[in-house]
């Protein structure tokens, strides 16, 4: 990105102020390195979301903004519905509620150096992912509602984790004021058969090690220890967040030009909250959110049986989960009064400060864990929230590390198979039925998180307590 | 006259299609058959059973994005891939066929699966020449 068009008002924050049709100024939080290797097009995306109806204080790119559709995938804004604030399909992304949880293990890197092979075998059995693939159940018209409605909470309630699963849950496993009624048909067919799968691209489930604690106080707090074993999910509301995102792209952009709202860019496609398109989009999002929750504690129901085929012991109690393409309504601090807003978050994940009620009691002194996605080959973060980022950006924080080239171009670059022996070289086993899909999803095809993570720490908006390797990668 | 062909664009995180032809139907077929690529080689899927759509919009455009969003739908929900298209377009009504068979993951070396079509780089236009072309980047 040029910089020269941008204000630096502090080392890794930067400034677009209100020109044109912009309601608010654009911040990006990020490195000047970071700055430097970012899309132009992030410029023109933060810069179009800045005009759109109710926004409040800016529209915001996290420090691994790239260039997404409409909102850039970074992106956090807030509406206000009282001053005619909008919802955006493109402000929330195709993949609903995408995100990472992360289960604890109890077990070290030495206890399970000897049954890797096993474990990796174990997992890439039970975990449906990949192109095409189907999950082990297929859910009726009733089971799909109750689903749609209850969440993680439905997912337990059939069998699928323990109960204190959901105290780790963001929302506490379900988010309420869901409406399967405004879920199309397709949607829910584009679902009946991929409950508890992973789906494709960048999503996984890893089994990582501690390699690195940064903040031993808060590290302690989340139980965890340099050496501990982890395992993580990525992934989101399948088909149904798809087949939701991609009907209300449309429909959206029919209502915008209805409200006589001016659209920079037709990926902006959005609704006053406050009509009827806008109310039956939170509806279906909500759904779509309860769906990836439900999928979510579905894969670790799974993830824990395999594991306890080789380690028979091991409890696999959930860290937590967060998800990184939601619009949630919350209540923030604007000029000294509390003001309900809806918060899209595209690509990014809401962090939270000590003391906020949404933190899980045990937790809530210190703040809710922010976990950032990596590659796998590099590592994966666990940060936790800060006061200061509630102030700069409605307590949100980055999502992953972001692609820095495209498949086409890794598929030129790299081989499937020599990506999986290099990494097999570093110790790092992984498991795919795509050869083509390893290449694509290449290390080298990512930005570093590590800068990533750096500039979202020095920044604010989290703060990292550890840093996590892969140790076995099941791959979409 | 104007060779048909597909194209992927290069995108950050996504990946665009675009399809070429002497007309506006061909330039849709082509972009379909890119869409396949995005998952698999176009060339590995047999043409063996088909699948009819149909869907309409307004515009051109919006049009192509329901074309696909229409194959990523028959895609995802018959676990099933295309390599051969026919389009036909009256006044905004699109009406196509696609032919494929059964995902199978020992035939086709797949890649990544396509979430929907998006508007961003969302193209449908004639050059001087008379050759169509029709292209967007979709979601994966």
């Amino acid at each position: 990105m040029e910089l020269s068009r941008l204000q630096r008002r502090a080392e890794n924050e930067w400034w677009i102020a209100p020109y044109g049709k912009m309601r608010v100024p654009a911040v990006i939080y990020a490195s000047e390195s970071l700055m430097r290797e970012m899309d132009e097009k992030v410029y023109e995306q933060v810069t179009n979301v800045a005009m759109l109806p109710g926004i409040v204080k800016a529209s915001y790119a996290m420090p691994d903004a790239h260039w997404g559709y409409g909102f850039p995938i970074g992106g956090v804004a807030a509406f206000d519905a009282e001053k005619g604030g909008v919802i955006s399909a493109g402000g929330v992304g195709f993949d609903i509620s995408c995100g990472v949880r992360t289960l604890l293990t109890g077990l070290s890197l030495a206890d399970i150096s000897v049954k890797k092979q096993q474990l990796a075998d174990a997992l890439f059995h039970s975990i449906p992912a990949g192109v095409g693939s189907r999950g082990k159940l297929s859910l009726n018209e009733k089971e799909m509602n109750a689903m749609l409605t209850g969440g993680a909470k439905w997912a337990v309630g059939r069998g699928f984790g323990i109960r204190e699963d959901l105290e780790r849950v963001e929302e506490e496993g379900c988010i309420p004021a869901a409406r399967p009624d405004e879920v199309s048909d397709r949607a829910k067919k584009r679902q009946r058969e991929e409950m508890g799968t992973l789906g494709s691209g960048n999503h996984y489930l890893e089994v990582q090690h501690v390699a690195k604690i940064f903040d031993e106080k808060i590290a302690a707090a989340f139980e965890i220890q340099h050496g501990d074993v982890v395992l993580s999910i990525h992934c989101g509301s399948r088909g149904l967040g798809h087949q939701i995102g991609t009907e209300f792209l449309t429909r959206m952009a029919a209502a915008a030009a209805q409200y006589g709202i001016e659209l920079p860019d037709r990926d902006l496609a959005c609704a006053p909250i406050y009509s009827p398109v806008g109310e039956a989009y939170l509806g279906a999002m909500r759904a779509a959110i309860n769906c990836a929750l439900a999928n979510r504690q579905i894969i670790t129901h799974l993830a824990r049986q395999a594991f306890s085929e080789i380690f028979p012991k091991a409890e696999l109690p959930l860290l937590y989960d967060v998800s990184h393409n939601t619009c949630k309504v919350e209540e923030h601090e604007l000029k000294g009064k509390p003001v309900r807003l809806f918060i899209h978050r595209k690509g990014a994940t809401r962090a939270f400060g000590p003391g906020h009620p949404a933190v899980p009691e045990a937790l809530r002194a210190l703040g809710q864990p922010v976990l950032i996605g990596g590659t796998m080959g590099t590592a994966s973060y666990i940060l936790c929230g800060t006061e200061k980022g509630m102030e700069l950006a409605f307590g949100s924080a980055c999502h992953g590390a972001g692609r820095s080239m495209s498949r086409h171009q890794a598929l030129r670059q790299w081989r499937g198979s020599e990506v999986v022996q290099n990494l097999a070289g570093h110790g790092i086993l992984i498991r795919s039925r795509s050869m083509r899909g390893i290449a694509e999803e290449a290390p080298g095809a990512y930005k570093d998180v590590n800068a990533v993570v750096e500039a979202a720490d020095r920044v604010g908006l989290a703060r990292t307590v550890a840093r996590l390797e892969p140790v076995i990668c099941i791959k979409g | 006259m104007l060779e048909c062909r597909w194209e992927l664009l290069p995108h950050g995180a996504d990946i665009g299609v675009r399809g070429i032809g002497s007309s506006k139907e061909e330039a849709f077929e082509q972009a379909a058959v890119a869409l396949t690529a995005v998952i698999t080689d176009p060339n590995s899927v047999a043409a063996k059973d088909i699948v009819e759509v149909t869907c309409d919009a307004h515009d051109d455009e919006l049009l192509l994005v329901n074309w696909l969003n229409a194959l990523i739908y028959e895609m995802a929900t018959r676990k099933m891939l295309f390599s051969r298209f026919e389009v036909f377009i009256d006044q905004g009504s699109l009406r196509g066929k696609a032919w494929g068979e059964a995902i199978d993951e020992n035939k086709h070396e797949l890649g990544v699966e396509v979430k929907g079509a998006t508007c961003t780089e969302l193209k449908v236009a004639q050059d001087q020449e008379g050759g169509w072309l029709a292209q967007c980047i979709v979601d994966v």
